[in-house]
């Protein structure tokens, strides 16, 4: 295994995990009822082991030392190499969901398509990771229909929702050579489109269209919402580097 | 006879037994189905343990509280981490699961082989067997998610009682 294809992807699985568990982190004590507090606290915490496995993987395969922690606290943006669509903010409820939603269908059958990686860490951590993401993907698709086949006004914001996070979907399927070593996310582009297609017909919501794409996350081209995000992450190592509690 | 282990493997099976799961403490780690093989490596035991959930908080305390508490029986221990394969509740002991019964916990039915192998990724979230309280059969799912993430939050509909089912994972 080419350690640099190993620590590239390995960054990349364990970005989109921790920024998406800080977004979902930035819930906590706001959630619209105290289950919802529950359910999103503990999606994060999982999402937050996802990150900590696949960054301590990238740190090794780096190979200079950087442990999971410096990968996580003493990057800047431009460094972080995840999906564009897992840093948008949290919006309302719906905002929440769709992101999540879109995520979690692309999310987990790629973590079982990983499962089988001939790499052996890679395996162990994909093969982990997907029993929790086949919870996270169950949760998520019943909201989207539950918002979607819910009242007018529940209805028209899982709309709005799913249209505006729409373009920060086709990144997810557009693949380098880093991807390709461990899998062509452009295989999953069907399966994914299909099992959206079905959760919107049962939710009532029309699938967006539109052809244009935003990219630029998988080599550190961010939108301006990351910056704000690391720096509440990051604070705490950046004013007291090396603190421990 | 000269052994480089003062003790037994079986002797400390025998004595994480008594090591209790910090978050659900009716169960023991052994009971809970993390621990996966003891061993002895250069004078030291060495005990193989896998996290239940990626993210629990719990998992570096119980390395430290199974470290402790060999260390108190007269023995250095270390503990390893091991993720593949992927922890079960189908390795839960059925001592454990009859603890967590008594205890107000519906324990876990068998977990659907991998969850994702089934058609579109669909995860049917098994209904817990009865509720702990009356037994009765009839319940429902609050909740997903619970105070671990080990558990949901389920209503018994006969008694009323809420009460947490230990998801099949
Ligand atoms: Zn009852």
């Amino acid at each position: 295994m080419n350690p640099e294809a190993l620590f590239a992807f390995s960054l990349r699985m364990g970005d989109n995990a921790l920024v998406l568990s800080q977004r979902l982190g930035e819930w906590c004590g706001h959630g619209p009822a105290l289950e919802e507090d529950l359910a999103l606290a503990n999606t994060a915490l999982d999402l937050l082991g996802h990150a900590r496995m696949w960054l301590s993987l990238a740190g090794e395969a780096e190979g200079r030392g950087r442990d999971e922690d410096q990968l996580a606290f003493l990057r800047d943006a431009g460094e972080f190499r995840n999906l564009l669509l897992v840093e948008q903010a949290n919006g309302d409820y719906a905002c929440t969901m769709a992101r999540q939603y879109y995520f979690d269908a692309w999310h987990h059958p790629l973590l079982e398509r990983l499962a089988q990686a001939r790499e052996p860490r890679v395996a162990a951590i994909a093969a982990k990771a997907a029993k929790e993401a086949a919870y996270h993907l169950h949760r998520s698709r019943e909201w989207v229909v539950r918002l979607g086949d819910g009242t007018g006004e529940s209805h028209r914001r899982m709309q709005a929702a799913a249209e505006e996070l729409w373009p920060y979907t086709g990144e997810m399927f557009a693949a380098d050579d880093a991807d390709r070593a461990f899998v062509d996310p452009a295989e999953l582009q069907p399966g994914w489109r299909a099992e959206v297609e079905a959760t919107f017909a049962r939710a009532t919501l029309t699938l967006p269209g539109g052809g244009w794409m935003q990219q630029g996350g998988k080599r550190g081209v961010h939108t301006e919402k990351l910056g704000h995000l690391l720096a509440e992450m990051q604070f705490l190592q950046r004013a007291y580097p090396g603190a421990k509690w | 006879m000269v052994s480089a282990a003062p003790v037994t493997e079986a002797e400390i099976w025998q004595w994480l037994e008594e090591v209790p799961d910090p978050e659900v403490p009716v169960l023991s780690v052994v009971d809970l189905g993390i621990v996966r093989e003891v061993s002895w490596q250069g004078g030291e035991a060495v005990v193989t343990v896998t996290p239940t959930y990626s993210g629990c908080p719990a998992t570096a305390v119980i390395a430290r509280d199974i470290e402790g508490a060999l260390r108190a029986h007269g023995i250095a221990a270390r503990t390893e981490m091991r993720l593949a394969p992927p922890w079960t509740t189908d390795w839960m002991s059925a001592k454990g699961k009859e603890a967590l019964r008594q205890f107000g916990i519906a324990p876990p039915g068998a977990s659907n082989a991998p969850p994702g192998a089934q058609a579109g990724g669909l995860v049917q979230i098994a209904l817990p067997a009865a509720c702990p309280h009356c037994g009765a059969s009839e319940t429902e799912c609050v909740s997903a998610y619970g105070s671990t993430p080990c558990k949901a939050l389920y209503r018994c509909l006969a008694c009323r009682e809420p009460f947490d089912f230990f998801k099949p994972h």
